[in-house]
């Protein structure tokens, strides 16, 4: 589609004067420029001392929620491996020894080191069992230390609650179809019963 | 006698080293301010051990030579660049000094008749040093950073000359102590930077392009040449050109506020007439403040005016700044010939430059009327 001759705004180059000629106007100005900034407040964050608090729906190390028994809430269905582009999730199912659920993961590892954090994993998950935390800087002496396995990861759910951590999506009611929700209301970031209908589990 | 010219020797040397040390933290430093960051803070408080740390990292840093490199020259040149830069100061005073050869003399070389052309011998022979590195790397980027400083200092130094024969001319000297003296018993207003201001904006400019600094640094810029002649240079012999160049800077800025900004003279505190306790103290500090000052002036320029392209730079220097220096000198022959007063050549100074400015005016709008969009390298259209 051509564009038509009103849309069209020609410009002219601004014109040069005595004034910009003569270069040391500009130069000055430039100066003035530079020295207001020597006496800014710089914006450099000095990191390991000051922290920065990143927002909650930052995509960072992994959590795998617990259920309101304290138990691991997945139910080792495989869909985030499957979905991870990544391939850094490893899952053994076993039957459960508890009467409300058929399979729970005896093995649960991410390689955090080959995780894109993409978060496919967490938007795979039918209940709702694995979610990013904005924890951002893990680190580690060995490869073999940075593969998370569950106890781990677990305590990183633990720990992101009682930090206050939650992610952004734990506190927006039910997301995954078989999902139910077990955050306490005080926990939620409204009222479970303004939550789209959609999202409150029956 | 003998002894006491190795303690001014020792004792300059000391202070150029430990201060080029300092400076390169006060432009880091002031460098993070003007970008809104913090700088160096990591050694010591406030991190005032950085130049301590720096130093001995370049002692004790691998020293690489690469196998291809021309042995002589590439050990040479450093060495050449700190020698260079260092003898210039023999004759820069940086106190007040007299005729009177039982007095203390605040120059390592008293009473040198032909100190500007001393520094100007001496300081060219720098480019030697940049183009032997250059050259005896072996390596393209550093050859080509060679080279462009080669023509570079060559197009400058004719400004840098022209513009202080005025000043030269009004002193009816070429010793730098005759030029102060001679700025000092005329009083604040026959400071050369009231009389001589153009010369004064040629010699600053000039001299940035001839110590390499920004905007003139092209023979190392980072962008299109890696390290530019020092790329394959590391530790200490790294840091020998770095000392090199910063010795520069403080040559200049020397050299800048003796013959334009009256050397050690202030009113009031610093006159020729001064006598009090500690005058010699106090002359010296007025000095170093305002070399300081020129310093830190320099530092500003830096991260103000980005840098230039090669062929703005080289007609800069031979359509600017080479004719109007030689305007300059002419007029200020005139007003000896004729005992003209000084202010005509205030006047005539600003006159030039705003006429230069005009015919710049001109031709550049000239080019915009034509749109032209050839490359700048052909010239103008
Ligand atoms: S964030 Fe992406 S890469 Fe990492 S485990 Fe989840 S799906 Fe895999
Ligand atoms: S998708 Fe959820 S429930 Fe299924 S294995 Fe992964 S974490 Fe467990």
């Amino acid at each position: 589609m051509a564009i038509s001759e009103k849309d069209i705004v020609w410009v002219e180059e601004p014109s040069i004067g005595l004034w910009e000629a003569m270069y040391l106007p500009a130069i000055a100005g430039g100066l003035a420029t530079t020295i207001r900034h020597v006496f800014q407040k710089p914006v450099t964050e000095e990191y390991p001392e000051v922290k920065p608090v990143l927002p909650l729906n930052y995509r960072g190390v992994h959590r795998l929620n617990r259920d309101e028994q304290g138990r691991v809430k997945c139910v080792a269905c495989m869909l985030c491996a499957t979905a991870c582009p990544a391939h850094c999730i490893d899952i053994i199912g076993a039957p459960t020894p508890w009467e409300d659920r058929d399979k729970y993961p005896v093995k649960f590892e991410i390689d955090e080191l080959r995780c894109i954090y993409c978060g496919m994993c967490e938007e795979a998950c039918p209940v709702d069992a694995i979610e990013l935390t904005s924890i951002f800087d893990l680190t580690g002496l060995s490869r073999q230390e940075m593969i998370f396995d569950k106890d781990k990861l677990l305590s990183v759910y633990d720990k992101t609650v009682q930090g206050g951590k939650d992610p952004a999506r734990t506190t927006r009611g039910v997301l995954g179809p078989a999902s139910e929700n077990l955050v306490p209301a005080e926990r939620m970031a409204w009222p479970i019963d303004e939550l789209p209908s959609s999202q409150v589990n029956s | 006698m003998i002894t006491v010219w190795a303690v001014k020797i020792g004792v300059v040397l000391g202070m150029i080293l430990t201060s080029c040390a300092y400076l390169i933290y006060i432009e880091r430093k002031l460098a993070a301010y003007m970008q809104d960051r913090i700088g160096p803070n990591r050694v010591g408080p406030f991190g005032l051990l950085q130049p301590l740390a720096d130093g001995i990292k370049f002692l004790l840093k691998e020293d690489v030579v690469p196998r291809h490199c021309d042995r002589f020259l590439f050990y040479m040149a450093p060495s050449l660049a700190i020698m260079t830069t260092m003898l210039a100061f023999a004759v820069v005073p940086f106190g007040p000094t007299s005729t009177d050869p039982d007095e203390w003399q605040f120059v390592i070389a008293p009473g040198v008749d032909v100190g500007m052309v001393f520094i100007f011998a001496v300081g060219s022979l720098a480019v030697y040093s940049i183009i032997l590195g250059g050259w005896a790397s072996n390596n393209k980027y550093s050859m080509l950073g060679a080279l462009r400083s080669s023509a570079q200092v060559i197009s400058y130094e004719i400004p840098l000359g022209t513009s202080i024969l005025g000043v030269v001319l009004l002193a009816g000297s070429l010793n730098l102590e005759d030029i102060i003296q001679f700025q000092a018993s005329n009083g604040f207003l026959h400071w050369n930077l009231w009389t001589q201001p153009l010369a004064a904006l040629i010699f600053a400019t000039s001299a940035l392009a001839e110590s390499n600094r920004l905007p003139f640094d092209l023979p190392e810029c980072e962008q299109e040449l890696i390290g530019g002649y020092h790329t394959e240079y590391s530790a200490m012999k790294f840091a020998m050109f770095f000392l090199g160049e910063y010795t520069h800077v403080i040559t200049i800025s020397f050299l800048m506020s003796v013959l334009f900004l009256g050397g050690w003279h202030f009113p009031w505190i610093a006159e020729v007439g001064s006598h009090y306790n500690g005058v010699g103290a106090v002359k010296c500090g007025v000095l170093a403040a305002k070399v300081f000052a020129i310093i830190i002036f320099i530092m500003l320029i830096r991260w103000t005016i980005p840098r230039f392209r090669f062929d703005q730079l080289m007609s800069l220097a031979w359509q600017g700044l080479v004719p109007l220096s030689f305007f300059n000198l002419a007029f200020v022959m005139f007003a000896k010939q004729f005992n003209w007063p000084v202010w005509v050549l205030t006047v005539a100074s600003l006159a030039l430059l705003v006429g230069a400015s005009a015919l710049n005016g001109m031709r550049l709008q000239r080019r915009l009327r034509v749109g032209s969009v050839s490359s700048p390298a052909l010239g103008k259209i």
